[in-house]
């Protein structure tokens, strides 16, 4: 939603696919120098099925969307689903904002339709489901890791049913993701990885990557600007970080064929449109790094409140391939220098405090904006075991005492449900806003640590939601249709942006038993209750006899000897 | 010191009826599994459980066909004037349909005299698309004076029609033959009921066009009308067996599993029977499994060979080109060939738009969803005429026979799930059974009872309604997760868990006990003694 590239290239380039039946599939690449050195790439596929799925129609003939989840949809009444796996952190001050937010591990929210009557039930059977699809452990996602957020998740399609009943949430920060996972998400693309930029995913080399996140997004869409027809829309985005001295041996040098081992040779024959974008913001003059082969078609797109410029291939076109029938980018660095844009709103975590009985849990909330304040939601789900103490919730900003202006507090309970956090704090300008509560940890039942319980325990990330003000407030396109009354001040409606920050989840060390200890206890208990019982039963049981007092060695000797002697004994 | 000895045995004994009447009960109690009551004796009734079948056959007369004397003895006269119009046996079964309105799995045989027109010279029985049909009488079958005699010499002709319309041996044994090892028949009998589907509640049913070439071709199927028009009838109609859902979907890039042969003779591309086999595995690793259910899917391909590899044909064993260029994989489904090379010219400009022939590619998928669904079509006994399809491809005597096997093999199926559950529960005394496991069980066995009694009664659609019942009620038993709760809590672990507390505190009191005994023995041995 936050990435809105105006197609200003597409008028010349006449579509070269008619849609059929409602059917539309689109792909594309970005591709982002970051000045690191290391090299962001992030891919969409966009697949649209105009049906009416509002009056609960089964409908159960599929072309270009993917069978599997069309039935999970209209099996669950789904309304909206999100369902993201990525391995490793986004790190957002070296990297700036993604175009496409995710935590660490696998996170899935939905939104079901509001004729379902047992939404626990039915999201119960759909995470294991979904389990089944991505080949992922979402079947542990049950009561004690799942919240409704009352404010931070809400629907990102067409329809205006806010109620947060239908609303699940959940993350799983523990799961790893794998080539496993990047199967079944690459077959449900109609051109598989047979065709188009899809070929590109190998998973020998995106796996060998600094960064991995991989996303469904399911939500029903508009077909045109009056919303006469609905359709579904369904949006895989990959993204994916190279590191300059892992995948790049420390040259600053990229190409296709070193990202990916593939080049390009043709456009999925199903797309509609099929381009790849080079972000060359920085890079106007061609002083900081060279593109080749170059191409004349530019775009101009406001991204995360940014203008960025991109180069723009279009694998549609014949002549983008060249003589030599593939196309393999090359980006050369020719300086290292030159700073990227500090990102207006990152945040971090982490737990505080020593011995294994109390915590304190910080996040921490930059607002980089040099004048302008901002309101953040702030989204904590914790678990049951790290008993929060709410009273000790305390939110600063510049040393002062910052009281959010509002507060959704829903208490854990125990093996059933987590903490729920949810507030909106202001973030003065160029400030650091602290959050901190102190927690307890629990004892868990023996049977319920994890394999590993001395790796720790995994805390989700915190999600911050926020409308950050934009750098580009300024419209300077006049060309709309406008009343020359309105038109005067070139000021934007839109002058802010929407932005998701993750930040870490945090792994915490519970008391860990030794887990042959119960057997141990139970044998010294037992040995112990023996050794009682048994000299109790002795008491209870023998009889006592005076017995005469046997009489001393010497005395003894005496007597064998005066027996030998022949005299009678003492 | 005698008081002080008699002490000490009386605590020894106190303790030791302690530790029985108190310690044992109470550590059995709170150790004890629990286990819900289940019907063990009538489930052992159902292991060795005798099946009759019968079915309603009414046998009637035409006028002409009875000679006086043998009429006076018939109980009820109901004179019917048989289709005085009539000039084809499909108009009679027809208008005698509109005459009776027969339930499900009877028969009415209607004979008629042998000088009638109705039926062409050399047939002697006609099979109406209804639940009739007619039966010439033949002249040597009017010798008898009597009507048992009549009916004794119609007999073996009514066995044959009922074989033909509602079961024979050979249908109930191979609707048993997954349940239960009865005498080996020949290959072709086993691979003829290997390839129907199991008996099931419900079957989904996908129909998938593959397009392993979408640059060359655009492929466009009216799926939804074919269904409507081809599919839902036949479906409608069996409805009583099972719930059906439909599905589509086109799949690109989806390639056969084996490199088809050019033979240049033929300039086309072929694939031989016995590389049929390889063709499925790497097509159903992107068919995707249905997620929404868990019923069995039955498969229909339409493969459009790519520009490269077309025309491809399948040829069987002989070499011959099939007709349909289409082939079913038992229990599986259906795969057909669809050369488009035809539609375009030398000089056409890809991608060619190809609008499917669907009436040509359903035809071939009703037929393989009636074999895999186990619509038997047996060639009928000489003699015999069977009435063409009806519309909606399935004839009520074919549901009914249909029905017949279902009912016999979901009997079987349910029986075997409820006596290997209870054998089961039986032999691993640590499974706890819930109550509402032996609910479940409960309502198995009484449906199943019931379907065994409305099958002996004849009724066919209450019996197979049973049957589902009981089928549904075992399997949820049998797959309740409940069920593997303490699987893994062996009897060793515990005796290493008890022995610490258990030993020392059990054999002081066996020791006093044992000196106890032998005391009193030896008292009594001096006694007598004394008294000698």
């Amino acid at each position: 939603c936050a990435t809105g590239i105006n197609m200003q290239a597409a008028h010349w380039l006449a579509p070269r696919m008619t849609r059929q039946c409602g059917n539309d599939f689109q792909e594309e690449l970005v591709i982002r120098p970051l000045h690191s050195g290391d090299i962001y790439a992030s891919f969409q596929f966009r697949t649209v099925w105009e049906t009416d799925f509002m009056r609960g129609n089964k409908v159960s003939h599929y072309r270009l969307f993917p069978k599997s989840l069309g039935q999970v949809i209209s099996k669950f009444s789904v309304r909206e689903l999100h369902i993201s796996f990525t391995q490793g952190y986004w790190r957002t001050m070296q990297w700036g904002q993604p175009f496409q937010p995710s935590p660490p591990g696998a996170e899935l929210w939905v939104w079901f339709q509001d004729s379902v009557t047992d939404v626990d039930g039915t999201w119960k059977e759909l995470t294991n489901v979904l389990s089944g699809i991505f080949c992922a452990s979402l079947n542990f996602i049950d009561s004690t890791n799942t919240v409704q957020p009352s404010a931070s998740f809400k629907p990102l399609g067409i329809g205006n049913e806010t109620d947060h009943r239908f609303l699940r949430y959940a993350t799983l920060p523990r799961e790893i993701v794998c080539t496993e996972n990047l199967t079944p998400w690459k077959k449900l693309l109609p051109c598989g990885s047979k065709a188009g930029l899809a070929v590109l995913l190998k998973s020998e080399k995106l796996f060998h990557s600094s960064f991995h996140s991989q996303a469904v997004h399911i939500r029903p869409v508009c077909q045109d600007w009056q919303c006469k027809t609905t359709s579904w829309e369904l949006r895989q985005t990959l993204n994916v970080v190279f590191d300059l001295h892992n995948s790049a041996q420390g040259k600053r040098e990229w190409s296709l064929f070193k990202m990916f081992s593939r080049t390009l040779t043709e456009a999925c024959p199903l797309a509609s449109s099929s381009k790849i974008y080079i972000d060359i913001t920085d890079n106007p003059q061609g002083e900081q790094f060279e593109v080749s082969p170059a191409t004349p078609l530019l775009s101009q797109a406001v991204v995360l409140g940014d203008r960025r410029t991109f180069s723009v291939y279009d694998l549609t076109q014949q002549i983008t391939f060249g003589t030599v029938r593939s196309l393999n980018l090359l980006i050369r660095w020719k300086s290292s220098e030159g700073d990227m844009l500090r990102p207006l709103l990152h945040a971090e975590r982490y737990v505080a405090g020593y011995g294994l009985q109390t915590g304190e849990i910080h996040t921490l909330m930059y607002n980089n904006h040099p004048y302008r304040s901002f309101p953040v939601l702030l989204l904590d789900s914790v678990p049951w075991y790290l008993r929060l103490y709410i009273h000790t919730l305390t939110v600063t900003s510049k040393g002062k005492d910052n009281k959010p202006s509002y507060i959704h507090y829903q208490p854990s309970k125990d093996r059933l449900r987590p903490h729920l956090l949810e507030m909106l704090v202001q973030l003065p300008p160029n400030s650091v806003t602290e959050v901190t509560v102190q927690f307890e940890r629990a004892l868990l039942k023996w049977t319920e640590y994890t394999p590993d319980p001395n790796h720790g325990f995994y805390v989700g990330s915190s999600v911050i939601s926020s409308l950050v003000p934009s750098i580009v407030a300024m419209d300077t396109n006049s060309t709309r249709e406008r009343p020359l009354f309105s038109s005067f001040f070139p000021c934007k409606e839109e002058s802010s942006y929407f932005v998701r920050v993750y930040t870490e989840p945090l792994l915490v060390n519970l008391p860990t038993p030794d887990f042959s200890m119960p057997y141990n206890v139970i044998c010294l208990t037992c040995t112990v209750v023996a050794v009682g019982y048994g000299s109790l039963y002795n008491l209870l049981t023998r009889s006592f006899q005076i017995e005469e007092p046997s009489p001393g060695l010497a005395k003894r000797i005496a007597n064998i000897i005066r027996k030998m002697r022949g005299v009678p004994p003492l | 010191c005698l008081s002080e000895r008699r002490r000490g045995q009386l605590a020894a004994l106190s303790i030791a009826a302690v530790v029985i009447i108190v310690g044992v009960p109470l550590w059995w109690r709170t150790t004890e599994t629990y286990r819900a009551w289940l019907p063990v004796n009538q489930i052992n009734e159902l292991a060795n459980l005798q099946l009759q079948l019968s079915a309603d056959v009414e046998v009637v007369f035409a006028r002409g066909t009875v000679t006086p004397e043998q009429q006076k003895k018939v109980p009820t006269q109901v004179v019917i004037s048989l289709c005085l119009f009539c000039s084809s046996p499909l108009e009679a079964d027809l208008s005698l349909h509109t005459l009776s309105e027969s339930p499900c799995g009877s028969l009415v045989v209607y004979v008629i005299p042998e000088s009638s027109t109705l039926l062409p010279e050399d047939v002697d029985v006609y099979i109406g698309q209804r639940r009739t049909a007619l039966l010439r009488i033949g002249a040597q079958m009017r010798v008898g004076r009597t009507l048992e005699q009549l009916l004794a010499h119609l007999e073996p002709r009514i066995k044959q029609v009922l074989q033909v319309m509602s079961f024979s041996h050979t249908d109930i044994t191979a609707a048993l033959s997954d349940r239960v090892r009865l005498s080996p028949g020949n290959k072709e009998s086993i691979a003829d009921s290997m390839r129907a589907f199991k008996s099931s509640p419900g079957y989904e049913i996908t129909f998938s066009l593959l397009n392993p070439d979408p640059k060359s071709h655009r492929v466009h199927w009216d799926i939804e009308g074919a269904v409507q028009t081809y599919i839902q009838p036949l479906l409608t109609k069996l409805a009583p067996l099972a719930n059906f859902s439909i599905d589509s979907q086109t799949l690109y890039y989806a390639m056969l599993g084996v490199n088809p042969r050019y033979d240049s003779s033929r300039s086309a591309y072929t694939l031989n029977s016995d590389s049929l086999a390889h063709v499925i595995n790497p097509v159903e690793a992107r068919l995707g499994s249905n997620a929404a259910s868990s019923n069995p899917v039955l498969n229909f391909l339409l493969y459009v060979p790519d520009a490269h590899h077309s025309p491809l044909h399948i040829h069987d064993h002989k070499k011959q080109e099939v007709l349909s260029n289409a082939f079913h994989s038992p229990r599986w489904g259906g795969i057909m060939v669809y050369n488009v090379n035809g539609f375009y010219g030398p000089e056409a400009v890809f991608p060619v738009d190809i609008n499917i022939n669907m009436a040509k590619v359903m035809g071939v998928f009703l037929a393989q969803l009636r074999l895999l669904l186990g619509v038997q079509s047996s060639a009928p006994p000489p003699g015999f005429l069977v009435a063409p399809c009806s519309s909606t491809g399935l004839a009520d005597w074919e549901l009914d026979r249909l029905m017949w096997s279902r009912t016999v093999e979901n009997v079987a199926t349910a029986t075997t799930t409820i006596t290997s559950l209870a054998q089961l529960l039986d032999q691993i005394g640590n499974i706890v059974i819930n109550d509402n496991i032996a609910q479940q069980v409960s309502s198995a066995v009484t449906s199943l009872q019931l379907a065994v009694a409305e099958l002996e009664a004849g009724n066919l659609g209450f019996a197979l309604q049973y049957s589902k019942e009981a089928i549904l009620a075992s399997e949820r038993a049998f797959f309740d997760p409940s069920l593997l709760h303490l699987l893994y809590f062996p009897d060793d672990q515990k005796f290493a868990i008890y022995i610490p507390l258990f030993l020392p505190m059990c054999v002081p009191i066996l020791l006093s006990l044992l000196k106890i005994v032998s005391e009193a023995r030896q008292k009594r041995r001096e006694r007598q003694a004394k008294k000698d």
